[in-house]
């Protein structure tokens, strides 16, 4: 097999077993491309997700917005950014909470990264 | 004959078009970053290319996981923005060149590659960016534009000796177009950069730097890398250098180094700029 390799620590690649499990969270999250669809979504959260045919880990990763839940439930970053953005966050916001830091260590840690 | 006068690496990230939408070029956050890039537009004034082949990733604007392809063209008379969902405005159409096109998608499934071929295109900041912060008047100007899109979204990608031999491809197809064109092909994306998982934020500079020198004078260097080697090194995002090795592959002259720009970070991401003169 081509790709099956000792994993990277802290990395999930968003492969086809990942895309199987991660389809309606991801299409979900794709739909959010529209604005009435964001609109919808945040009128009736759990009616949205159930017009998407969402999972119960998947629902409930969304309720929380635990990023490194949503990832588990097969969501992709690309989608969840989208998602993210419903609620105004930014990539570096969404670092910071999968490292489990404050937004300022987070850009810290990156600004650090460059020295 | 159409000519390839260069080629052109940016990142392309979606804060950008946020602070160009905002006007942010002398905030001190971002002006280390946007001082890059005046330099590559007086190449660019100077040389004035007719048509530029902006190598990207769609990041689920035009394509989701219900079909996702591996390499995809744009053949239409024109590409348009369209909101991404977090709110950045949407910009002004581009200008395609759907003869052009036709051309290289005929050149290119003659050498195996298979691509699917798009008669309407949403563009989304993977395209737009560069666009926008190497010809603020792309409307004016009316330059034209070929979208050719890269899976990086969905495992497996596409390996760094496919997207370089891709390049290959469509350098000699560029210059085997009868008309007088001057051609620049944009890689865009990269550098090191992990969106992703508990590893966020990860950027590794001494291997940034090492692909922005090699890519140069020495692009086979890559070749016999995995993704999963680029992704460990790299980060996750960090794969979006195939895109660099694709436009690398198309050049076909001499190359020379006109600018080059490495900052840390913007957004998530460690920007690499690079200007590459193609003699004939």
């Amino acid at each position: 097999m081509p790709h099956h390799k000792e994993p990277i620590p802290g990395t999930v690649m968003f492969d086809g077993t990942q895309a199987m499990k991660g389809y309606a969270l991801n299409k979900m999250c794709y739909s959010f491309n529209n604005k009435e669809n964001r609109e919808e979504f945040l009128a009736d959260e759990e009616a949205y997700m159930d017009k998407y045919g969402l999972n119960d880990q998947q629902k409930q990763a969304v309720r929380d917005k635990v990023v490194l839940d949503l990832i588990a439930a097969g969501g992709n970053i690309y989608y969840l950014a989208k998602f993210a953005g419903i609620y105004g966050l930014n990539v570096q916001d969404v670092g910071a909470q999968q490292t489990g830091m404050s937004v300022e260590e987070f850009k810290e840690k990156l600004r650090r990264a460059g020295e | 004959m159409a000519r390839i006068v260069g080629g052109l690496t940016t990142s392309h990230i979606p804060a950008i078009g946020n602070a160009i939408a905002r006007k942010m070029f002398e905030d001190p956050y971002w002006k280390p970053f946007f001082d890059g890039y005046p330099p590559v537009r007086d190449w660019l004034d100077e040389v004035k290319p007719d048509v530029a082949v902006v190598i990207y990733n769609d990041h689920g604007l035009n394509f989701f996981l219900d079909k996702q392809p591996t390499f995809a063209i744009g053949a239409a008379p024109e590409y348009k923005n369209a909101d991404e969902g977090w709110g950045i405005p949407t910009i002004a159409p581009f200008k395609g060149d759907p003869a052009f096109s036709w051309h290289l998608i005929d050149n290119l499934v003659h050498d195996d590659f298979d691509l699917v071929t798009c008669q309407e295109m949403l563009v989304d900041h993977g395209f737009a960016v560069p666009m926008q912060l190497f010809w603020p008047n792309y409307a004016d100007i009316g330059i034209k534009t070929v979208p050719l899109v890269i899976n990086t979204v969905q495992h497996p990608l596409p390996s760094p000796r496919r997207c370089y031999n891709l390049g290959k491809s469509l350098g000699k197809a560029i210059e085997s177009y009868p008309e007088d064109l001057k051609v620049v092909i944009l890689g865009t994306g990269g550098l090191s950069h992990q969106l992703d998982g508990q590893r966020a934020g990860f950027i590794n500079k001494a291997f940034d730097q090492m692909c922005m020198e090699k890519i140069v004078d020495d692009p086979e260097h890559f070749l016999d890398m995995s993704i999963r080697d680029l992704v460990l090194e790299a980060g996750a995002q960090g794969a979006e250098f195939i895109l660099w090795l694709a436009m690398r592959g198309a050049l076909t002259g001499k190359v020379t180094t006109r600018h080059s720009n490495y900052h840390i970070p913007i957004s998530n991401t460690a920007s690499g700029l690079l200007c590459l003169e193609n003699a004939a």
